[in-house]
């Protein structure tokens, strides 16, 4: 391209200054009018979704806050006064506080649920942190050293008294059957994606059918099958704990789940990376163990956090087999005779939901963060 | 060991090695030992459970299905009394089970794609209620979600005497939404198959126009020509036959409205519950599956004088179907198996019904839970065989 | 790699396998072994009768039985650890071995005595089903409630005794039902029930959860008879034994004025029956036979006190419940309550 310049032309050899946009587009009153009232029809959408915020959200936030009861030692806190309307009892969150988060765990020994806490926050934060020094370690020790450390702490023996997981409860349960959960299904989710990926017919065989029962059946009665079929299923007089049972049924349900979710990781990976294993000599296990697995596991990590999301979410399903979790041990508080008022059942619910939500919203932000990253990983 | 050696010996010692060091025979050794091991498990199970009822004196056996269920359910679809047997109670329990799942698929849908599209929306303020709707609900456990819906159903809901008329002798109260029962007169049949016909009509015109419009290009109003068949023709027949029907109004009587078609309130906080809680999943799905439809598609669709509407419907969204049904459909299946969560807010579904009232009296709890669970199982593989189907067809179409 | 694995397995299978047929001794013995007894309670917790406080104590009637029993084999009141167990769980946890012994408001009726692979020891609180009902309806007879809409726990007698009440009346009720008494409970609060059924003991109790335990009564009938009562598994006489003359001994010692206060003074008493009960005296020795030592029921008076004690603390006038004595009484008083003699 060649540029011809001469005097006689009138070609324009700069830019004007771009123009100020008109009034009506510009500033507040420009973008009100940009992204709400475009056309007619988006007036009308506006105008009631503004309707209905102005009637929902004033009772809302009087009943939440402003007429709640924030003190108090029983019912009478809480109960409707001289014609008074009587907003949240959020004295019966106060009062139960710590029986949400520890269940009837002994007062003296509260410090041991709390220190297992502490430390799993602390350690996922840790883990979770891409920058962090130690990661890899901090990986291992988690994976290692916490369980059993959780395990002697929370259920004593060797020095420290015993509680039985019948006194446990609250969102101590909620996490222990999380985490346990999530933890427990990864090897079998593995194991199963493999099979259901193998070349041996009868191996693929039992894994489909292993997936597919799991997945195809809800839940509560995998749970009703774990707290009333397990005990007949073993020798006379084995006996598994309550909450182990529970555990084990919330196990095998999330490793079908899982292993479809690494399934979907294994298939991502290129076949190149399959036969170049294979031409470098390499067996079955190992090639998995060593090229295979460690890539298909980096790219499941946000569906694998969205699994840990969702059996985050059914731990409130324990609840209907006798365990109290977080929404059981609110739910079994409602019938306390010093409590009982109308507002205490909305109260507690909508605390659990707070907890909940604040658990499953941040889990899902550090997917999509995970998701998002990987992505460029992957692009580059 | 060296080359030499493998090719010129032909000792059994080297056979054996060919044979262990077989890809094929070890895979197959492997699977044999897989086997053996899933067989020992079942029979160690098996002679457990057996040893276990019979030393605890249980009858293992699915006689109990026959036997008088004496109890109760509230929501009966089809025939149900105290002195019917547990099979009949398992059917009432299954029919309830489909009927709320059924229900809140539609709901859930029509939510669903409404929310989804509007997170796309050029409203700012709709947007953002859409996601402020998905973000909360979808993080909350379902159970908690249907504890919440069930108080506030009956909180808000006057009791049966104060209940709120409605027109039609419709009544609305924390008994439920009764309304009239059409019971049907002599001749209802002919008005039936005068639909059929209408329905089977209105196929093929939908068909020929499509033909012609393929072949020539001419467009024809097949939506409304179609509704006024489909309604025309059965009233036609319907008015012709002089009106065979009639209602049952609900009566208070008492303490409850007798007679009539009622909707409990558990069934309301169900559907609420559950299609507010799936149609959030479903919202993201249609989200997701929109945005996979390149921008160039709708421009394209612009250029060529279509309008936004028309393009949202001709171009888009069968596009966006391809991606959207696969997920759609796990969503169906958890929203048919999250309907077992009913027990938890006494709406009479299987788990309730059959896992529950069945199992307690019965005591059989082996035979009840394996026959529940095959029951989802079976939903399942069902719901997963029609949406495959149906996504067959979408890609056909696409093609 | 994975071969070995499943031999693990296989060998692990093989010993638990081993254990089972090790640990069919008697459940006295396994009990002895372990150092205390695992009773089966009341999950959702009932007042009066079983229910654990915020700390996880348990205290009520049932918690009283096997609180009397562990005394009876440990001389210690506090050797018991409880499961807490839904209607659905409790005779499975039984049968399995999970509990040693089921004291959960359970009632006894044939098909549970004899198909389940459990036996009833005794009646510890006769009871029987009645309802509650709004005042605001005006209500006063279960024959008035026909037409009615009634919350009820799903899974127990309740549920049909209910069901043959309103048919043998020739009405019709509806029924609401709910897998957990904490649900039944709620929705019948919230107004979604006309009346609320379950044993008389229970509506006491669930009364007092209410929001205003003022607006409801209890209707005068009594529609059913429910001997609520401990129960063991089949098969084991000695333990049986052992669970049934626990009860029987409270009811002698409050038939014989022995209380927790006085048990040690009454060692001394010259009464015959009262020497029997304690195991005072040359050759007063009930206790070893079945496997406990002689001074088994000093042990229960002194670690829980008689069965008056025990009903007046737990569901009686020095309880919330207020619940009269009534068939509960002693038989010498009118009531039902009757032991076989110690001799």
């Amino acid at each position: 391209m060649s540029r011809i310049e001469t005097d006689t032309v009138f070609v324009r050899r700069d830019f004007l200054e771009p123009e100020a946009p008109p009034p009506s587009l510009g500033g507040i009153p420009g973008w009100v009018r940009k992204n709400l009232f475009s056309s007619p029809f988006n007036i009308a959408i506006s105008l009631s979704m503004l309707l209905l915020l102005a009637w929902a959200l004033p009772p809302l936030i009087r009943w939440l806050f402003i007429d709640a009861v924030w003190t108090g030692t029983n019912r009478e806190a809480c109960l409707p006064k001289n014609g008074e309307t009587v907003g949240a009892c959020w004295a019966f969150v106060n009062a139960k506080l710590a029986q949400f988060t520890f269940g009837s765990y002994p007062a003296d020994q509260r410090w041991r649920p709390s220190l297992v806490m502490i430390v799993f926050f602390v350690g996922l934060a840790w883990v979770a942190i891409p920058r962090m020094p130690w990661r890899r370690q901090a990986v291992w020790l988690m994976l290692t050293a916490f369980p059993v450390a959780t395990f002697w702490l929370l259920y004593g023996g060797l020095g420290l008294p015993i509680v039985e997981t019948s006194n446990w409860g609250g969102l101590l349960v909620t996490l222990v059957v999380a985490i346990t959960g999530i933890v427990a299904s990864l090897p079998l989710g593995i194991l199963l994606a493999l099979g259901r990926r193998s070349k041996l017919p009868f191996i693929k065989i039992v894994s489909v059918v292993f997936i597919e029962v799991w997945r195809g059946v809800p839940l509560i009665t995998v749970l009703f099958m774990a707290s009333v079929m397990l005990p007949l299923f073993l020798p006379t007089g084995v006996n598994f704990d309550k909450l182990l049972r529970a555990l084990i049924g919330v196990a095998l349900f999330t490793g079908a789940y899982m292993a479809e979710t690494i399934r979907g990781g294994l298939q991502a990976i290129p076949k190149g990376q399959f036969e170049g294993a294979a031409s470098l000599g390499l067996g079955y296990w190992q090639s998995m163990r060593l090229i295979i697995l460690p890539q298909a596991l980096k790219i499941v990590i946000p569906g694998i956090v969205n699994s840990f999301i969702s059996l985050f979410k059914d731990t409130s399903l324990v609840m209907i087999i006798g365990l109290y979790d977080l929404l059981g041990s609110i739910q079994r508080n409602f019938s306390d005779a010093n409590w009982s008022t109308p507002s205490i059942a909305p109260t507690g619910l909508i605390f659990a939901a707070a907890v909940f939500w604040v658990f499953c919203f941040s889990m899902s932000r550090y997917s999509m963060y995970m998701e998002r990253k990987l992505n460029t990983g992957r692009k580059r | 060991m060296t080359l030499r050696d493998k090719t010129a010996d032909e000792t059994p010692r080297s056979w054996l090695r060919a044979v262990l060091y077989d890809a094929t025979i070890r895979g197959w050794v492997f699977q044999g030992l897989v086997l053996l091991f899933i067989i020992l498990f079942a029979l160690w199970v098996i002679h457990n459970t057996a040893a276990n009822l019979r030393a605890a004196n249980i009858p293992f056996g699915f006689d109990f299905l026959n036997m008088r269920a004496g109890f109760d359910i509230s929501q009966k679809p089809i025939d149900y009394t105290l002195d019917s047997s547990h099979a009949q109670a398992f059917k009432v329990g299954l029919l309830n089970t489909i009927i709320v799942s059924v229900l809140g698929i539609i709901l859930a849908t029509i939510i669903g794609f409404i929310v989804g599209i509007s997170r796309l929306s050029s409203n700012w303020l709709l947007a953002r209620a859409a996601t402020v709707y998905v973000e909360t609900l979808r993080n909350i456990p379902l159970l908690l979600q249907l504890l919440f819906w069930y108080k506030a159903v009956l909180s808000v809901l006057p009791g049966p005497r104060q209940g709120l008329m409605l027109p039609f002798s419709i009544n609305l109260s924390n008994r439920g939404l009764t309304m009239p029962r059409p019971i049907v007169g002599e001749g209802f049949g002919l008005v039936m198959w005068a639909l059929l016909v209408a329905v089977v009509a209105a196929w093929a015109l939908a068909r020929w126009a499509r033909r012609r419009q393929a072949a020539t290009g001419q467009s024809f109003p097949v939506i409304r020509a179609s509704l006024g068949i489909v309604i025309g023709l059965p009233l036609v027949v319907f008015l012709i036959l002089g009106a065979p029907l009639t209602f049952e109004l609900p009566e208070l009587k008492g303490f409850n409205f007798v007679g009539g078609m009622v909707v409990h309130p558990e069934l309301t906080a169900m559907l609420l519950g559950i299609s507010l809680y799936t149609a959030t999943f479903i919202a993201e799905t249609v989200r997701a599956g929109i945005l996979a439809v390149s921008s160039g598609q709708s421009e394209a669709a612009f250029s060529l004088g279509l309008r936004p509407s028309q393009t949202m419907r001709l171009i888009v969204v069968p596009q966006a179907m391809r991606v959207i049904i696969p997920p759609l459909t796990s969503q169906y299946l958890n929203l048919t198996k999250n309907s077992s969560l009913a027990l938890a807010i006494g709406y009479p579904d299987l788990v309730a019904v059959f896992a529950g009232s069945t199992l307690n009296i019965t005591g059989h709890a082996i035979e009840v839970i394996a026959i529940t669970m095959a029951v989802y199982l079976a939903l399942s593989l069902i719901t997963a065989a029609l949406m495959n189907w149906f996504n067959a067809r979408v890609a056909l179409v696409e093609r | 790699m994975r071969s070995n694995t499943l031999k693990t397995l296989l060998l692990g299978a093989a010993f638990v396998g081993a254990g089972a047929v090790a640990a069919s001794a008697g459940t006295l013995d396994e009990v002895k072994a372990k150092g205390f007894v695992q009773c089966g309670v009341n999950g959702a917790g009932l007042a009066g009768f079983g229910a654990p406080d915020d700390a996880g104590n348990w205290t009520g009637l049932d918690v009283d039985a096997c609180r009397a029993v562990a005394a009876a084999v440990f001389g210690d009141p506090s050797k018991v650890k409880f499961t807490g167990l839904s209607a659905k769980e409790r005779f499975t946890a039984l049968q399995s071995k999970e509990i040693d012994m089921l004291a959960r408001n359970s009632t006894n009726t044939m098909s549970r005595d004899t198909q389940l692979g459990i036996t009833f020891t005794g009646t510890n609180y006769y009871d029987g089903q009645g309802f509650m009902v709004k005042k605001a309806l005006g209500v006063s007879s279960a024959k008035d409630l026909n037409g009615a809409s009634v919350c009820v726990q799903s899974g127990t007698t309740t549920e049909l005794n209910l069901a043959d009440y309103f048919k043998s009346n020739g009405m019709t009720f509806n029924a609401v039902v709910f897998e957990k008494q904490e649900e039944a409970d709620a929705a019948y609060d919230a107004g979604r029930c006309d009346a609320y059924t379950t044993d008389a003991s229970g509506l006491y109790s669930i009364r007092l959860k209410m929001t205003n335990p003022d607006d409801s009564i209890v209707l005068p009938e009594i529609i059913s008879k429910e001997p609520l009562g401990p129960a063991v598994r089949q098969g084991d006489d000695q333990w049986e034994s052992i669970v049934r003359w626990t009860h029987y001994a409270m009811l002698i010692a409050e038939e014989f004025g022995v209380t927790q206060a006085n048990v040690d003074e009454m060692k001394k008493s010259e009464n015959p029956e009262v020497q029997r009960l304690l195991g005072v005296g040359e050759g007063v020795d009930f206790g070893t036979p079945i496997g406990l030592n002689k001074d088994w029921a000093y042990n229960v008076i002194k670690g829980v006190g008689n069965y008056g004690e025990s009903f007046e603390r737990n569901v009686g006038e020095g309880s919330p419940l207020k619940i009269a004595r009534g068939l509960n009484a002693l038989w010498s008083k009118g009531g039902l309550q009757y032991a076989p003699p110690i001799r």
